[in-house]
């Protein structure tokens, strides 16, 4: 029941072959059995179980809210979920319980969604690894599969198979992760430069970054507000869309947001490419990529053109000036959102007190890792009246040409764009640490980061496994607002590529009786 | 008699206006001079009113000083500029307070449409450009009372800039002589208001209250085109007036819904500007004129003495009477501006570019909150004089007491008494006793239909004036007496019975032969000795002007 897609189980719901609160408890059971992936931060249980209750009144009375009744979700540590600690996996907001939702929260919890938990990332969601939060990093389920571990027996022998974990990709690891390992059936992830797709693309799963505008950040504790975007995490195309059409649409709460009512998202199952164009950008084809991914892009590009589609080359020139514009852009909105976090009105307070500043400086020293710590200097750096100019108003300006460059391709007749997501498959947590979180995240998000300097819909796609057992992901990206349109692409490439199911099972109960004794990072930071 | 409520016209200044009157000032009598006037050349702005120490000394030359002001009025509105918290003075600490006020993690700023409305009218009647896109931006810095780290304010490109505020200064003393100064505007902004620090130093911790934070306030930026504290508060009360008259701000400095900060800086005509300094948080009329008085001649005095002036801020000791350096603004700050990213540009629109078949409710039009724009104080004047034949300064004073003009045109209505009487009863008497008795004229025992009773009852001469006071006061107890009822049970009313009256002078006359002979004797003052002894025996019911011309009757027969 647990490996089916959002779509599926709530069929089964609705034909009572399962009831909410028998598939809330199979879930719980299946976070605690993979707490090794160290997944949730928070699991609520206790809210979940009397959430499905409710959701079993409704089906008993035969009247459930919808396709969403009954099912459980995760959601992401920086929403804010009212009376359920929320801490972006930062000292700063340890034990900080928020009194309202965030609206993409109260939403899936209208439509009658289980909230299972809170998930792990990044701190603040700053990184591309969900290894630098203070829970410890989030391992990829890839890391137990079958076919992963297959692979290495044949390669390996005698090593200690449990020091080559994998990463799960970040910022939202932990919701990709929980989702990749059925234990629930859709996350929200956020995405700023790539936090949705780029963990969805290395745990095999569907990534959303919907169109910036379409989905409400009122309650998504920011990092950028002018790149972020609540992403969605799901099984499969079909399940992103159902979720996206209950959170798509106008926010009063956010003045960001579009006016224009929302129609729901049904994605007709495209059986004819050969209208559609898609245009390959050149300049995503660079040095760092691995060849294995570059010849699974190749091949999708292929898959379209022998199906009729008209598959173009295209230009995107100014794509190389995105990572280090990206970082002016992206520090100096946190130098300034971090601002708030003083020790004052909720969140850590350092016990210095001999003066209202020394305290700031001790709380904030206290309070955030030097990833964090770092991105502030730079922004305040880069805010400077004396740089504002130098620094900032010229990033701005080629945002304003790398949103354009997009908006030239899609003016030329191009529907979507068809991109690699990361440049490689999820890679062994110790060999990610290697470098540090900077140049990281500037290496991962390459292809992903345009695209929210743009505000366009991204989504990232299971391709194909790679010769190492690993998924890869391909991305597609859509014009502005046009969404549905891109889901329907990506789920007619969905269905073509057949991506296998991650083979989980069997290791599951091999996993936790080894790993239950095992020392979690999380636990001894608690 | 205009002096008491013309206070502006103080005397006791350290030093004074050396040329005032000059032509270059653009001045004009009242009520020429009015917001309807139209633009004036601001090229005479570089020159500078001329002011003089006290006692120049040999070789001093003169000093001119230059005072820009910026405003924060709070906007009266139901809510917060950015949040759904009520606005309301004086309420238990921190108990309007949202989550966005408190700087949660995760909520947004979402625009007052009414702080918008406040600032594009009070930028019409500023006769300001309203700016058809206008953006917010964040200010940043460290405070226990800005939760956020950062304030909104529109530092780039604010909702209205360019106007001009004209007022009304008294020069002279008598007979006064009413002119009209105008001082551009630079700019207004909307941006949020801080919450309140309160030190509590023997415990060695701060409380917050974060009621205000958040509130709207329009900050507008007046040029340096004003010379003096008593040019500066004559402007910020006119404002003042007028955004009372709008509605836009209930703008009591008493409540701190108006404070004023000045730019002010001294140097020698013709010469390039000097140094300034910023006094900040300047919550009454009063301490304005004297604070920013006193920087001028401090920073004369420490020129004269060959010190220099720093670009500093200071504030106003309000009890020793002087400025002082700030100590917690000390070093310079860099507000590290950044565009507010979770607000959209603000658009505004006339009947014109307004988008077809858009929602009323998602815009806002210039045009129509033109045409909504109510009577300002400058035009209500003009009509008092016009009207009434009311005295320019009159006028002024008449607009100066909340609710004053009201009664006065209550009274008006009800009585044949002439303007000029009701005038002189409503500025004196009344402004008078509620003064005293620290009251508001609505707070006031007397209606206006009392005050025309006995105004009627002293035109038609039934009473005396001195008498009509008497009877004045009684109102005041508030017993609910008619001033006809107060005359007769107290025997106010004027002597007509002209035997009796002839009987007492003479009588008079009779019991004070030294008087007389004084008088025979050639002092002229002793009649009046006479007139007051009569009116005395009268208990103050007859016309003095009467009683003198018996007892002259009288003495010469």
């Amino acid at each position: 029941m647990l490996g089916r897609t959002l779509r599926e189980v709530s069929a089964a719901l609705k034909q009572g072959q399962i009831t909410p609160t028998e598939l809330c408890q199979k879930c719980l059971s299946l976070i605690k059995k993979t707490k090794f992936l160290n997944a949730y931060i928070t699991v609520s249980e206790e809210a979940a179980l009397k959430q499905a209750e409710e959701s079993e009144k409704r089906y008993k009375e035969g009247h459930s809210l919808g396709d969403l009744d009954g099912i459980p979700i995760a959601v992401k540590d920086n929403f804010s979920t009212s009376g359920i600690e929320t801490t972006c996996a930062s000292n700063m907001l340890k034990g900080y319980v928020p009194p309202y939702n965030a609206t993409v929260v109260q939403k899936l919890l209208d439509q009658g969604a289980l909230l299972m938990g809170k998930t792990n990332l990044d701190e603040f969601a700053m990184g591309s690894g969900s290894t630098d939060g203070i829970f410890g990093p989030v391992k990829n389920p890839w890391s137990y599969s079958k076919q992963y571990r297959g692979k290495r027996k044949q390669k390996t022998h005698g090593e200690n198979e449990d020091s080559h974990w994998l990463i799960t990709g970040g910022s939202s690891g932990g919701s990709a992760a929980a989702v990749s390992a059925f234990t629930c059936f859709a996350a929200l992830g956020s995405d700023t430069g790539g936090s949705t797709r780029n963990p969805a693309a290395h745990c095999g799963v569907v990534g959303l970054k919907p169109s910036y505008g379409l989905v409400s950040r009122h309650g998504l504790i920011p990092l950028v507000n002018s790149m972020d975007v609540p992403g969605i995490l799901t099984r499969c195309v079909d399940d992103a869309a159902i979720v996206l059409g209950v959170l798509a649409g106008h926010d009063p709460k956010d003045s960001t947001t579009v006016q224009d009512p929302i129609k729901p998202f049904m994605l007709p199952s495209l059986t004819d490419v050969s209208k559609l164009c898609v245009g390959i950008p050149k300049e995503y084809l660079t040095p760092e990529l691995s060849s294995e991914v570059r010849s699974l892009w190749s091949k999708a590009a292929d898959l379209f053109e022998s199906e009729g589609a008209k598959v173009i080359d295209v230009s995107l020139p100014h794509t190389s000036y995105s990572i280090v514009c990206y970082h002016v852009l992206c520090t100096s909105e946190v130098a300034s959102n971090m601002a708030r976090f003083d020790g004052l009105e909720y969140g850590h307070r350092c016990d210095v007190d001999s003066s209202t500043e020394a305290m700031y400086a001790a709380t904030r020293r206290e309070g955030f890792n030097d990833v964090v710590r770092g991105r502030i200097l730079s922004g305040n750096f880069f805010l400077l009246k004396e740089n504002y100019e130098k620094y900032f108003v010229k990033a701005q300006k080629v945002r304003r040409l790398i949103a354009n460059d997009f908006v030239n391709v899609f003016k030329s007749g191009v529907d979507v764009l068809l991109t690699p997501t990361t440049l490689r498959e999820a890679v062994p947590y110790l060999e990610f640490i290697k470098e540090d979180n900077r140049t990281r995240s500037a290496q991962d998000d390459i292809f992903t980061q345009a695209v929210n300097m743009a505000g366009l819909p991204a989504v990232s796609v299971p391709a194909a496994l790679s010769s190492q057992g690993l998924p890869i992901g391909l991305q597609f990206i859509g014009r502005a607002f046009c969404d549905q349109q891109l889901l329907t692409v990506a789920k007619w490439f969905e269905k073509q590529v057949q991506f296998p199911v991650i083979q989980l099972q069997e290791l599951m109960d091999d996993c936790s009786s080894i790993f239950e004794n095992e020392k979690l990072t999380s636990v001894s930071l608690k | 008699m205009a002096a008491p409520m013309l206070r502006w016209c103080c005397p006791g200044r350290r030093w004074a206006f050396s040329r005032i009157g000059d032509g270059s000032r653009h001045e004009k009598r009242f009520p020429a001079g009015s917001a309807s006037s139209g633009k004036r050349g601001h090229s005479s702005v570089a020159q500078q009113p001329f002011i003089t120490a006290q006692k120049p000394r040999k070789g001093d030359h003169e000093w001119a000083a230059v005072v820009g002001l910026e405003i924060h009025a709070q906007i009266a509105s139901n809510s917060k500029l950015f949040s759904g918290s009520q606005v309301h003075f004086a309420a238990p600490p921190n108990s309007l307070v949202s989550f966005f006020d408190a700087s949660l993690p995760g909520t947004l700023p979402v625009l007052n449409r009414r702080c918008v409305e406040a600032a594009v009218m009070t930028g019409l009647a500023l006769g300001c450009h309203i700016n058809r896109k206008s953006l917010f931006d964040r200010k940043h810095y460290f405070y226990a009372d800005l939760p956020a780290g950062y304030q909104i304010t529109q530092q780039r490109l604010p909702i209205a800039v360019n106007g001009e505020l004209a007022y009304s200064v008294c020069v002279g003393k008598k007979p006064a002589w009413v002119a009209t100064r105008t001082v551009r505007v630079k700019q207004i902004q909307l941006e949020q208001d801080s919450g309140k620090s309160l030190h509590d130093d023997p415990r060695a911790r701060t409380l917050v209250d974060l009621n205000r934070a958040g509130v709207g306030l329009l900050e507008v930026v007046l040029e340096p085109d004003m010379c003096c504290g008593e040019e500066a508060a004559t402007a910020v009360r006119e404002l003042q007036l007028i955004l009372q008259a709008l509605g836009t701000s209930q703008a009591s400095m008493a409540e701190g819904q108006l404070r004023v900060d000045a730019n002010i800086s001294v140097h020698h005509p013709g010469e390039p500007l000097g140094v300034r300094t910023e006094v900040k948080n300047l919550n009454s009329a009063r301490f304005l004129a004297k604070a920013i008085d006193y920087e001028i001649q401090r920073q004369i005095n420490e020129l004269e003495n060959g010190g220099e002036i720093l670009n500093e801020t200071r504030s106003f000791d309000y009890k020793l009477g002087c400025t002082v350096p700030m100590r917690d603004k000390e070093g310079k700050q860099d507000y590290r501006f950044m565009p507010e990213p979770n607000l959209p540009p603000l658009l505004l629109y006339d009947s014109g570019s307004l988008p077809a078949g858009v929602d009323p409710q998602q815009v806002i039009n210039i045009d129509q909150l033109r045409e909504r724009l109510p009577e300002l104080p400058s035009v209500t004047r003009e009509k008092l004089v016009r009207q009434y034949g009311v005295l320019p300064e009159h006028s002024v004073a008449l607009l100066n007491e909340v609710g004053l003009l009201e009664f006065f045109q209550n009274v008006m209505k009800e009585t044949r008494a002439e303007p000029k009487k009701v005038t002189s009863w409503v500025l004196n008497t009344f402004l008078g006793f509620l003064k005293q008795r620290n009251l508001a004229v609505s707070e006031s025992p007397v209606t206006p239909a009392a005050l025309a009773e006995l105004l009627d009852l002293l035109d038609r001469k039934a009473i005396s004036s001195s008498a009509a006071k008497k009877v004045f006061a009684e109102l005041w107890r508030g017993e609910g007496k008619t001033p006809a009822q107060i005359v007769a049970e107290k025997k106010l009313e004027l002597m007509h019975d002209q035997e009796a009256l002839e009987q007492l002078c003479r009588a008079t006359l009779e019991a004070h032969t030294g008087v007389v002979t004084d008088l025979k004797k050639g002092n002229p003052r002793a009649i009046n000795k006479l007139i007051g002894l009569v009116r005395k025996a009268t208990l103050g019911r007859a016309d003095p002007a009467v009683i003198k011309e018996v007892l002259e009757r009288q003495l010469s027969s």
